[in-house]
């Protein structure tokens, strides 16, 4: 079937996507520099498929575009209103689900929850806020974990495990229980071998994992997402290539 | 034939749990005050310290709910309001005053009137006439229905002028990229 790789082409939302043998959806997609809205998936990482945002409706069947590889011919809708509704409750959930006050938080206007959110046009949380208890981890000289804003997409946890070879952390317990956690017996970062140097410091998608003594260094206006929306952002992780 | 004056927009505005920063944020409209007195006229508002809200068409609420008054008077808007704006962050979320919501008040008030430092002898207020804190802050589309929502904290003049020309035109508000901002 992939003999004549160069052949083989998606639809994605009417655009002929080409794509290959390895790659997913949303891979193909943005190596067509075409954005499907995601929050999981980084493009560095193998796919997760744990958050949702990115799906699409494939020969229609909704299904996560991180992790489905696309076939010759397939017809593909993102962007439209139906599945972006479901985006928008998703990313909805997630907001009031952790405590995700933007104005006292550093990530601000660099966060891609806060970026996709914009781009969905959420204008409010909808449901009821949660507001769970969840301490800070201040514990380590360099770096902050403020858990309040976690949402489980686990690149930490990959990063730590699949390019440090650390296991700094961990994803526990189940269902809306499900939290981030530190593996060292006390369940503080300073008692794990956690580095700046990691590339678990430098991929969280929100504001959890911040380097301290840095705070509101860059202005409002100048942040990754103030001048253009996500959309027509490059992933981080491929800006910095 | 004399064609009749069509009758202002009445505006009422206020805030509740908020720090009138975004009444402020109001006022960056500017000049552009003298146009929407050419529309419209303000009902219950601290522009006119009128203290009862009577019918209207257009609402703005800013701040969340933290304590009982601050839902009667969401509730007065509701009842007389055809179209509530939640106004900035406290008003959609909670914003900076719910921060206190993983704290019991009986924690909160403590630290504040009896255990900070320069405190001795304080004691917790408890006249008959002050409103009865709520046990956490909430965002007021937990209570009743809001039709539309400004987010930011605050949110820029700009965007509040975009909204509220949007609803006197009677447009669907929408804010575009950079308008529309959490922070």
């Amino acid at each position: 079937m992939f003999q004549n790789k160069d052949t083989y082409t998606f639809l994605l939302d009417g655009k002929t996507i080409p794509f290959t043998e390895e790659q997913t959806i949303i891979q193909a997609a943005m190596a067509a520099g075409e954005y499907i809205p995601h929050l999981c998936f980084n493009p560095e990482f193998k796919p997760h498929g744990s958050c949702k945002i990115c799906t699409v409706s494939a020969n229609g069947r909704q299904t996560a575009s991180c992790t489905q590889q696309p076939q010759a011919g397939m017809v593909v809708e993102s962007n439209t209103p139906q599945i972006n509704g479901e985006r928008l409750a998703l990313l909805q959930m997630l907001f009031v689900e952790g405590n995700h006050f933007c104005p006292s938080c550093e990530k601000s206007g660099d966060c891609q929850l806060q970026a996709t959110a914009y781009e969905m046009n959420m204008m409010s949380s909808h449901f009821d806020h949660f507001f769970p208890d969840r301490p800070v981890d201040a514990s380590h000289p360099e770096y902050l974990l403020d858990f309040n804003r976690c949402i489980l997409c686990s690149l930490c946890v990959r990063a730590s495990s699949d390019v440090d070879g650390k296991d700094v952390f961990s994803l526990a317990g189940r269902g809306i229980k499900t939290r981030l956690i530190v593996n060292a017996e006390s369940g503080r970062l300073a008692d794990t071998n956690f580095s700046g140097d990691d590339k678990a410091a430098h991929v969280c998608p929100v504001g959890v994992i911040i380097k301290k003594r840095v705070g509101f260094a860059v202005p409002i206006g100048q942040r990754s997402f103030d001048e253009h929306p996500i959309s027509f952002t490059p992933h981080p992780a491929l800006k910095d290539n | 034939m004399q064609v009749p004056v069509k009758p202002k927009l009445k505006i009422a505005t206020t805030s509740l749990a908020g720090c009138f920063g975004c009444h402020m944020s109001f006022l960056d409209i500017d000049e552009r005050l003298f146009d929407l007195i050419e529309l419209a006229e303000f009902d219950r508002s601290p522009f006119t310290d009128i203290k009862h809200c009577g019918p209207c068409d257009i609402g703005l609420i800013e701040g969340g709910l933290c304590n009982a008054e601050n839902v009667h008077v969401l509730r007065e808007f509701r009842a007389n309001c055809k179209t509530l704006v939640a106004v900035g962050a406290c008003a959609i979320n909670g914003g900076l005053p719910a921060q206190r919501n993983h704290l019991s008040i009986a924690t909160v008030l403590t630290e504040i009137y009896h255990t900070q430092h320069g405190l001795v002898g304080g004691f917790i207020p408890n006249d008959p006439e002050l409103p009865l804190p709520l046990n956490q802050v909430h965002p007021i589309h937990e209570v009743v229905k809001i039709d539309y929502f400004i987010p930011g904290c605050p949110p820029s003049g700009e965007a509040i002028w975009k909204v509220l020309t949007d609803l006197i035109a009677g447009r669907e508000p929408d804010l575009s990229h950079g308008l529309m901002q959490f922070d």
